[in-house]
């Protein structure tokens, strides 16, 4: 291929790229220039890209004070970060038996966990729902958290990763008198960083983005979760103010796409190492 | 010294055991897991089977054994089929959207010199930001009157549409936003099998006189991605069947039920008009359809990706 055919392809792939990029940025960009644009111009029948009068920080302004938006964040991190920790915590030792202890029942727990990979959260819906309400719980932090304390997902990443971990480094463990829970704690976690990251933001992404579930079982408004939240703020407002719900969405996915921004090869990673749910 | 110990505590298996007391301590420590499967996941599904055959409603004091009578009344309602169809509608133009775009984003940003890392950070973001959110925008963009969608159609002379009040259209959008939200993570699995491919196989196309482009992809590049592109075909089949966010917000199932999806049946009947019992037996379509996906993708994995 000659100079000038390579630089022709090269032009060919950017602009293809360019156009796909288009299609994928459009609604980002529409979402910023509605909320920057007064309530006049939000309903404009002329198409404009950049606002006349300058309003996002007034629509950000309506939007916290007309929608609870300090509260849903504030819940989407509580809900969040209690689900992770609790799979975590759940996760890791059974991981590690699974990776390196011999133990009865071993191999039935390993293909439950696999088949578990295979089930979709609406399978269990009815019946998960079900108990809540015969334990008097629907409605409450318990409700959004409990249900998810199990990741079968992350007992497979993390007994994958254990296995490769060498039987030395819990042998030397063994022998300076660490207990196995001890072995779990201060030897395997620190070893298995990577995965523990992947998987902790692989679970942060799913729940803090789910709607299913928070709708199901939430009533009280203090409880919505940023997705739930913003849908219900909708609803109130319907067909009043755009300019502000953009604002108000804006915020909710603001979160996630800034430490996307800090961290990005790390979250692609994270959510396609993970892929398989 | 390792060596010692290992001896002592490794069986035949080459497994670390710990005589005596490993049988416990390995119960101990994996039982908060089997507690937890048994309790949301492994006795759910049993109770969904056994309710899938009974009348229960939530809040009713009994329940009655009904036999197959919910799939009975499924089979002959209308809306279940409708549901059924639109699923399948919905997915048989995601999967090969999303799948395609993915594709063709991955090879394409695989052969720029510059400006990889921008381009797929772009596409993923839909990946992350919140789908509801992301769906209201969407729904302004389609408003009737104001949207950026219509002005621009009426801006170029094309007739404007009520795109998620229209019967023939509001299944097509809903699936546009599908492939629109999905096609960057397709991307990045892609992007992984094409850093996988051997160079040499190039190479060799290459001396063999295997012209570039085309030729090259049909020989070298599409089979050595089978094992990638099966997996990502099944991982966005098993998510199309499982749309639910934008049904819920923008179209409720509407109009006319022309965007009815399973997810979203499963949703109304178990969660606004609480029948559990016909809930249940919708869920058990729904939970076979996936996992015979699962299925197909084993049973195709074993018999033709042989490649590695």
């Amino acid at each position: 291929m000659n100079r000038a055919s390579a630089a022709w392809s090269q032009a060919g792939r950017h602009i293809v790229l360019v156009a796909l990029a288009i299609f994928v940025l459009v609604p980002f960009a529409w979402m910023l220039s509605t909320a920057s644009k007064p309530e006049t111009e939000v309903y404009s029948d002329v198409l404009r890209w950049l606002p006349e009068h300058f309003a996002l920080f007034d629509n950000l302004q309506a939007a916290f004070a007309k929608a609870p938006l300090l509260r849903l964040l504030f819940n989407g991190v509580v809900v969040t970060g209690c689900i992770f920790g609790l799979q975590l915590l759940v996760a890791l030792p059974a991981a590690y038996a699974l990776a390196k202890l011999d133990f009865r029942g071993r191999d039935t727990l390993m293909a439950a966990v696999l088949l578990g990979l295979l089930i979709p959260q609406h399978a269990v819906a009815v019946p998960v729902f079900l108990l809540l309400h015969a334990l008097g719980l629907l409605d409450s932090y318990a409700a959004l958290i409990l249900p998810w304390t199990l990741s079968v997902f992350g007992i497979f990443l993390l007994r994958q990763f254990f296995k490769t971990v060498p039987n030395d480094l819990i042998d030397a463990a063994r022998i300076d008198g660490l207990s196995e829970l001890a072995i779990v704690w201060r030897v395997m976690l620190p070893t298995a960083w990577p995965a523990v990251t992947a998987f902790a933001i692989f679970s942060v992404v799913a729940h803090w983005n789910d709607y299913f579930w928070p709708l199901i079982v939430i009533n009280s408004p203090e409880l919505l979760t940023p997705p739930l939240g913003v849908a219900q703020f909708r609803n109130q407002e319907a067909g009043t103010n755009y300019g502000v719900l953009m604002a108000a969405a804006m915020v909710v996915i603001a979160p996630l796409l800034i430490a996307f921004a800090l961290a990005q090869r790390r979250f692609v990673e994270g959510i396609t190492l993970t892929g398989m749910k | 010294m390792a060596e010692q110990v290992r001896r002592l505590w490794t069986t035949a298996g080459g497994r670390l055991t710990w005589p005596g007391a490993s049988l416990h301590i390995a119960h101990a420590l994996s039982a908060p897991a089997v507690a937890l499967m048994l309790l949301l996941l492994v006795g759910p599904l049993v109770v969904v089977l056994g309710l899938s055959l009974t009348d229960y409603q939530l809040g009713a004091d009994a329940l009655s054994f009904i036999g197959l009578d919910n799939y009975i009344a499924m089979a002959g309602d209308r809306v279940f089929w409708k549901s059924l169809r639109n699923t399948a509608i919905y997915s048989l133009v995601v999967v090969p959207g999303s799948v395609g775009l993915g594709l063709l984003a991955a090879l394409l940003i695989h052969g720029v010199a510059r400006g990889q890392a921008v381009y797929r950070a772009v596409f993923f973001l839909p990946v992350m930001a919140t789908l509801i959110a992301m769906a209201l925008v969407w729904e302004f963009m389609l408003h009737p009157g104001f949207g950026l969608v219509n002005l621009s159609l009426r801006s170029v002379g094309l007739t404007p549409q009520n795109w998620l009040n229209d019967e023939s259209l509001a299944l097509w959008v809903l699936a546009v936003i599908g492939i629109w939200q999905g096609f960057g993570f397709n991307m990045v699995l892609f992007s992984a099998g094409l850093l996988g491919i051997p160079r040499p196989l190039y190479e060799a196309a290459a001396i063999d006189g295997v012209p570039a482009g085309w030729a090259r992809f049909r020989l070298v590049t599409w089979p050595m991605l089978a094992p990638v592109t099966l997996f990502v075909v099944v991982v966005t089949s098993i998510k199309s069947f499982q749309v639910f966010d934008a049904v819920q917000v923008l179209t409720k199932g509407g109009p006319n039920k022309a965007t009815e999806v399973l997810v979203y049946t499963l949703y109304a009947e178990g969660f606004e008009f609480f029948r559990s019992g016909y809930a249940s037996a919708v869920t058990v379509v729904f939970l076979t359809i996936v996992m015979l996906i699962s299925v197909m993708k084993t049973r195709w994995l074993d018999r033709r990706v042989h490649y590695t």
